[in-house]
């Protein structure tokens, strides 16, 4: 047999389930009064950020996440929206990474990212039984007990037990991003899923700040099976904060990569207008290689960069 | 070059030494930055290194330059091969060929990597066509007929074979595998 088709039926049982899981997903949140919207994936302006480089399409970009347009229609007053959008990572190859892939995002109004944490759990394990997976899960070779609630452990733990240092005490981006993957992740305990917690200030991104703790930000992240899922904060909704904390990366990306990105000033005013607000971005291809057992998004993508 | 543009196989200089890029690994936190896991394996000694580099970094590309040869004929223990253009005779070595040599006859055109006149790698056909020079008759028990048997090829090499393959015939064989794929004539 050619090797495309070959290719194709080996993946056609998880491309099956893929697709149930997509119809799943859409239950589980029109079941909670969510509505679906469809945001541009072709923009004038993207986020900027310094890891993350959007490809470029003809003077625009293509999105890199559909956050900023959810978060202006969160602004005009709708509470409970969610999407599953394909979005574009410049140079984003490797066995749990393509360049080309899709992520869920849901924005709650009045909640706040343990919030987001909880549909998290809900969702997963809702997908669990109506696959019929179980609530303890097969994933390369590893058995996951995905009942509820899954632990939580701050950064500074994670960090002080496996790395040795308080990247909340004593921030460095280069070392933060390096002890995380090779450090720390890895030594996440296997058979559970672990929800990290209360993320330095410095690595906040579009979350706020704990007002109760200036150090550290209203951001987790969930990780299963060695699977980075998902990202969810209490939204910033500080006009002011959000505006200086985008020139700072502005000026930073020019600095050290000589990328100019532009301010996205509709999206500054509209947070000005948002009002509490959980936002969570959650990966569907690890969705997917979890509940199907896949070593790779190879294993759950039609077509990857690497077979166009 | 950019990191980002190393893959599986590229051929780097790395503390003055070249490397084959065996195995490269895309690690990166969806915020964080990218980190690139290698393996290298050194092509003139065969000693492995693992490494890591982030996003940003740069590397020194070997400059390797690829060449049409013939394979002429074995020297005691070097394998002579004979660049088509200028007539330049290179020698390589067993260790550099490894497997390759199973499928190796004289005449065969294969690709040649320099790197400073040095031969580092060879890259030969997907498909050879070989000669089969011993092979015996498949042997029958009373419950199992055998599907295949084993034939001794012009190179040396050993594959298995179907049970109607004779001596003489020329058969295509598959270099990645090592593979019988079909007979090309047959001796009449």
């Amino acid at each position: 047999m050619p090797a495309e088709p070959e290719r194709l039926a080996k993946i056609k049982t998880n491309l099956k389930r893929r697709a149930r899981i997509y119809d799943l997903v859409r239950e589980f949140f029109r079941g909670r009064g969510f509505l679906e919207v469809e945001t541009p994936v072709r923009v004038p302006v993207v986020a900027p950020e310094i890891n993350i480089v959007p490809v470029e399409s003809d003077e625009w970009y293509l999105i890199t996440s559909p956050e900023m347009h959810m978060k202006r229609l969160v602004a005009a007053g709708y509470p409970r929206i969610f999407q599953i959008s394909r979005c574009f990572r410049k140079g984003e190859r490797g066995r749990l990474h393509n360049p080309e892939f899709s992520l869920l995002e849901w924005y709650c109004a009045g909640a706040n990212c343990m919030d987001m944490i909880s549909d998290t759990e809900q969702l997963v394990m809702t997908l669990a039984k109506k696959l019929r997976l179980g609530s303890v899960i097969n994933y390369q070779g590893t058995s996951i007990d995905l009942r509820l609630p899954w632990p939580r452990l701050s950064v500074s733990q994670a960090f002080l037990k496996s790395a040795g240092w308080d990247p909340v005490e004593n921030y460095d981006a280069t070392h933060f991003d390096h002890d995380m993957a090779t450090l720390v992740l890895p030594q996440l305990a296997p058979g559970r899923p672990t929800v990290l917690i209360e993320y330095p200030a410095a690595a906040a991104s579009l979350a706020r700040l704990n007002p109760g703790d200036k150090q550290v930000a209203e951001r987790a992240e969930v990780f299963i099976g060695g699977l980075e899922l998902a990202n969810a904060y209490s939204e910033l909704t500080d006009r002011e904060e959000q505006q200086k904390r985008f020139a700072a990366e502005i000026e930073q990306i020019e600095h050290q990569q000589g990328r100019k990105m532009k301010m996205p000033e509709s999206f500054i005013e509209a947070v000005g207008f948002m009002p509490e607000c959980g936002g969570i971005a959650l990966g569907m291809e690890r969705l997917a290689m979890l509940m199907c057992d896949a070593g790779s998004i190879d294993d759950v993508t039609a077509f990857t960069a690497d077979n166009l | 070059m950019e990191i980002e543009e190393v893959h599986k196989n590229t051929k780097l200089m790395y503390s003055g030494k070249p490397w084959n890029v065996d195995n490269a690994e895309f690690v990166k936190p969806g915020k964080g930055r990218a980190i690139y896991r290698l393996r290298l394996k050194n092509l003139l000694d065969g000693s492995v290194l693992d490494i890591t580099f982030h996003s940003g970094e740069k590397v020194d590309e070997a400059s390797i330059a690829n060449l049409e040869m013939q394979y002429l004929y074995k020297e005691s223990d070097h394998y002579v091969f004979m660049n088509i253009l200028n007539f330049e005779q290179t020698f390589v070595t067993e260790a550099q060929l490894g497997d390759k040599i199973k499928f190796l006859k004289e005449g065969t055109l294969v690709n040649v990597q320099l790197l400073d006149e040095r031969p580092i790698d060879i890259t030969i056909p997907t498909f050879v066509e070989l000669v089969v020079v011993e092979t015996g008759s498949s042997i029958k028990t009373a419950t199992v007929t055998a599907q295949n048997k084993s034939a001794k090829l012009e190179t040396g090499y050993s594959v298995d074979v179907p049970t109607f393959i004779k001596e003489g015939d020329l058969l295509k064989i598959d270099t990645r595998t090592g593979n019988y794929v079909e007979r090309l004539s047959t001796k009449k």
